[in-house]
């Protein structure tokens, strides 16, 4: 990509221009409150940023997105003012603008690849997709008109945005779905995983009720594998295809000494605690969270940039985040780090810990950490890491949050003789039908691919709607 | 939306609800657990099925109430309304072996826990013996009908109001002094409890099963709250529990991570006695 695509002014370069900025709550107000940090772009500033966009001939930034959507048409539609047809645009192949447009990894998607951001900062397609989804829910959706029913039922299992997205492309093809939910609301790590600053919940909100308005049930409470079977979903009560979107659920720990100390959580719990459970509204709501002065997240993704910023506005006074490569290998979102990094979180790179260290009551004191170097890439094309002999240190601590990934959930597996797993205990699936070893019985999402994005999930939940309808046509 | 089709006052401080809950009632088995949540602002807190009904779709559950959402749930009452009910969740007990000679201990609220269990071992033929220990005579639990299935019970009172004084583990250490055969010994109770019993069958090595009461958020593996070292090895007492080897736990642990709210309740606790709590309903 050395040319500069198809406008390039010859003669005088303009300089660089950058993304119209957005209105963002400042880092010493926010930090006191859980209300979102970026407020979205006014119509006006979305004008503004639409016109810049070049409406090339051969865009680039629909292929850097994982469901294609018409960038270059709704920023089109942007520009004439139309803004409810924009969002109409979108939703052709993204059910969900106003999640994805706050929290998918733009930088290296849509917008990594846009031909105006080989000169300039990128147009900011994730700003401006974020606009007309939350210009056209204030303005109130019509539904779609839904075909006759077919007369089948399907199960979905999980309402993370896998499971959101299949059923809602399965009920738009007439279908009768039903989601099965372990926990009592549904949005998967959309409710209980990205916390309100980053997400507000009424948005998640928003989105199922939509789904429920086209007719989709979900039963809460559930957990499949537990009250029901998938097989006893199929043989017994009439489900002709399943879904399984449950997720990438169980934390992962080191296999270092003190893990269990009682002010060590995984991110799953602390956020849990306080996203689903309410927790930072402790007494009102029952769900206490346990935070201290000095804490430490391991981790360098956005689980624990989430973790790490929810520590500050709990009220935690130093906040550390501890990566063992280097910034430059962080898997968080770049606004993410940005803000963490506004807020006074502390990055500390090319670290390990070795040992949490804890009081007789089970309390942390501190951790020991080693310094690390980067080797040769290993087989994910990263540096590995290697330890510096001799270069232990310990942290000053009193808590500590694990953000070092997931594994896949056994309860499903465990309880679905036939379903073949990796060994990594991902399910595996055929990739074009994404359909598992078990005819009739398909998967998407985390649960497939491990811990990786909303939109990928939403990708593959897209794509095993298309599978279940070939399947069930068939 | 789950309602409370009984209600019975075990003791002052305990209760028993029977729940509607068809589709656990339909598939749960002794052993596993109930995850509840009361109302929009209540906490998950995870129960024991007590005992179930498949016909009538019911699920009994024992509790003693200890804190803010155990007090929340006694004050309810029949025809009122628990907000979710989640299972049936852990593993069953293995109850339909034959082992021999069982010992069945409950503590506390543990024997209502117990007693289900120590049924299905007498069942599956068994000879069953059972001890039954609270800290003075109103509260223990059960007796008429833990009597009924035993072949052998005993009582133990920590005040000596009822039964033998002392300690479940007095009784248990005597059986085994007596050199009785003795083929497992299964416990529920209080977490201190639990930790001596297995202290007691350490030595001759007798297999013996606890039922671990880890403070748990989900209940489904999601959250390692519950965690748990067992063997060395770090355990998920929701998924792959709660019964475990109690040669194998670390109590010392569990007791500390059960400590690990205790200033967060106490100000629940307060909060609730102040509050609506005071007024019983
Ligand atoms: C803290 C955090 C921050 C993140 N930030 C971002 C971000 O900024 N951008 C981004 O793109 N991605 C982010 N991710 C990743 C992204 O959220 C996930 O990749 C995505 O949610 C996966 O979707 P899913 O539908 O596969 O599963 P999930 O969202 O995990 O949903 C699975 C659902 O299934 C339910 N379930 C599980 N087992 C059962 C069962 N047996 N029966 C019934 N229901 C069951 C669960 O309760 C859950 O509701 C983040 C993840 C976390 C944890
Ligand atoms: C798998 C499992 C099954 C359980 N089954 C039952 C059951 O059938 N009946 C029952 O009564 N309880 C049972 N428990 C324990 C029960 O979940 C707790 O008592 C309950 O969560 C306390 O909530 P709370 O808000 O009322 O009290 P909290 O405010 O959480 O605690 C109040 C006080 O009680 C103490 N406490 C907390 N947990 C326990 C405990 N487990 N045992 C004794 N004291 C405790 C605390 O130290 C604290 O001081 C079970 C626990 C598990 C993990
Ligand atoms: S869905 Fe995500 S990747 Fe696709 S255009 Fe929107 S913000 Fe970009
Ligand atoms: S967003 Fe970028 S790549 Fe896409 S049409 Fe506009 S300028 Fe071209
Ligand atoms: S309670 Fe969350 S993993 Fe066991």
């Amino acid at each position: 990509m050395s040319d500069e695509g198809e406008s390039a002014p010859k003669k005088e370069r303009k300089p660089p221009t950058k993304k119209v900025p957005i209105p963002e709550q400042p880092p010493n107000v926010r930090i006191r409150n859980f209300d979102e940090v970026a407020l979205g772009y006014s119509a006006e500033q979305a004008l503004a940023e639409a016109e810049k966009c070049m409406q090339c001939r051969n865009p680039k930034c629909i292929s850097g997105c994982p469901v294609e959507v018409p960038i270059k048409d709704f920023i089109n539609l942007i520009r004439e003012h139309k803004f409810m047809e924009a969002a109409a645009k979108i939703k052709e192949t993204n059910s969900l603008p106003a999640i994805c447009g706050r929290v998918c990894p733009q930088e290296s998607q849509c917008e990594v690849s846009c031909i105006y951001g080989i000169r300039n900062e990128p147009i900011a397609i994730g700003r401006l997709e974020r606009f007309v989804a939350d210009y056209a829910r204030v303005k109130g959706e019509t539904l779609p008109k839904l075909p006759p029913k077919i007369g089948k039922k399907v199960a979905i299992i999980g309402s993370g945005p896998a499971g959101l997205t299949c059923a809602g492309d399965l009920i738009n093809l007439g279908y009768d779905v039903t989601i099965f939910e372990a926990f009592h609301k549904p949005g998967g790590v959309l409710i209980y995983g990205i916390p309100e600053f980053r997400l507000p919940k009424e948005i998640v909100t928003a989105e199922v009720d939509f789904l429920k308005r086209l007719g989709v049930e979900i039963k809460y409470n559930s957990v499949i594998g537990k009250i029901r079977t998938i097989h006893e979903l199929m043989n017994e009560d009439g489900y002709k295809a399943v879904f399984i979107g449950s997720g990438a659920g169980a934390p992962n720990f080191m296999p270092i000494k003190g893990m269990s100390l009682t002010t060590v959580f995984s991110a799953n719990e602390f956020l849990t605690r306080v996203n689903l459970m309410k927790g930072y509204k402790f007494p009102e709501y029952d769900t206490p969270v346990k935070i201290g002065k000095k804490v430490a997240v391991i981790g360098g993704g956005n689980v624990a940039m989430d973790a790490a910023r929810t520590s500050l506005r709990l009220g935690a006074s130093e906040v550390n985040i501890i990566y063992r490569r280097s910034r430059e290998e962080l898997p968080a979102r770049a606004e993410e780090v940005h803000h963490a990094e506004e807020e006074g979180v502390q990055f500390n790179f090319l670290v390990n810990p070795t040992e949490v260290l804890g009081d007789e009551a089970g309390n942390v004191i501190g951790m020991q950490c080693i310094r690390m170097d980067l080797g040769e890439p290993d087989e994910s094309g990263r540096r590995r890491p290697v330890p510096i002999k001799n270069s232990e240190f310990v942290m000053d601590l009193d808590t500590v949050i694990v953000a070092i990934g997931n594994s896949p959930n056994p309860i499903i597996p465990h309880t679905t003789p036939g379903l073949d797993v990796s060994r990594w205990g991902t399910i595996v699936i055929n990739e074009e039908t994404g359909m598992t070893s078990i005819p009739g019985v398909f998967a998407g999402g985390d649960i497939v691919t491990g811990a990786a994005t909303v939109i990928s999930a939403m990708g593959q939940g897209k794509n095993a709607a298309r599978g279940i309808h070939a399947y069930l046509s068939g | 939306m789950y309602e409370i089709v009984f209600k019975q006052v075990l003791n002052p401080v305990t209760k028993m609800l029977v729940v509607r809950a068809p589709d656990i009632a339909k598939v749960c088995k002794p052993g596993q657990f109930v995850m509840i949540r009361v109302n929009e602002t209540g906490e998950r807190i995870p129960l024991t099925i007590g005992d179930f009904d498949r016909k009538k779709g019911e699920i009994t559950i024992v509790f003693q109430e200890v804190g803010k959402t155990t007090k929340l749930l006694g004050s309810l009452e029949k025809g009122d309304y628990i907000l979710d009910f989640i299972g049936p969740l852990g593993r069953p007990s293995e109850t339909e072996k034959k082992y021999g000679t069982v010992v069945a201990i409950g503590g506390g609220c543990g024997s209502a826990i117990v007693y289900p269990v120590a049924r299905a071992f007498k069942e599956a033929g068994n000879y069953l013996i059972t001890i039954n220990g609270a800290r003075t005579m109103d509260l223990l639990l059960y007796r008429k009908q833990m009597e009924k299935i035993s072949d052998e019970f005993y009582e133990t009172t920590d005040d000596g109001s009822c039964g033998v004084h002392g300690f479940v583990t007095t009784v248990l250490s005597e059986l085994i002094q007596s050199n009785r055969q003795i083929d497992l010994v299964f416990a529920v109770g209080p977490a201190p409890m639990m930790k001596f019993v297995s202290k007691t069958t350490e030595a001759k090595k007798i297999p013996t099963i606890v039922s671990l009461n880890s403070i748990m958020v989900d209940g489904t593996g999601m959250c390692g709250a519950c965690r748990v070292t067992v063997g060395g090895q770090m355990k998920f007492a929701c998924v792959d529990g709660p019964e475990f080897d109690g040669h194998q736990v670390d109590f010392n642990e569990l007791l500390g991570r059960l400590n690990a709210y205790k200033t967060y309740e106490a100000e629940s606790d307060k909060r609730w006695a102040s509050q609506a709590g005071g007024a019983s309903k």
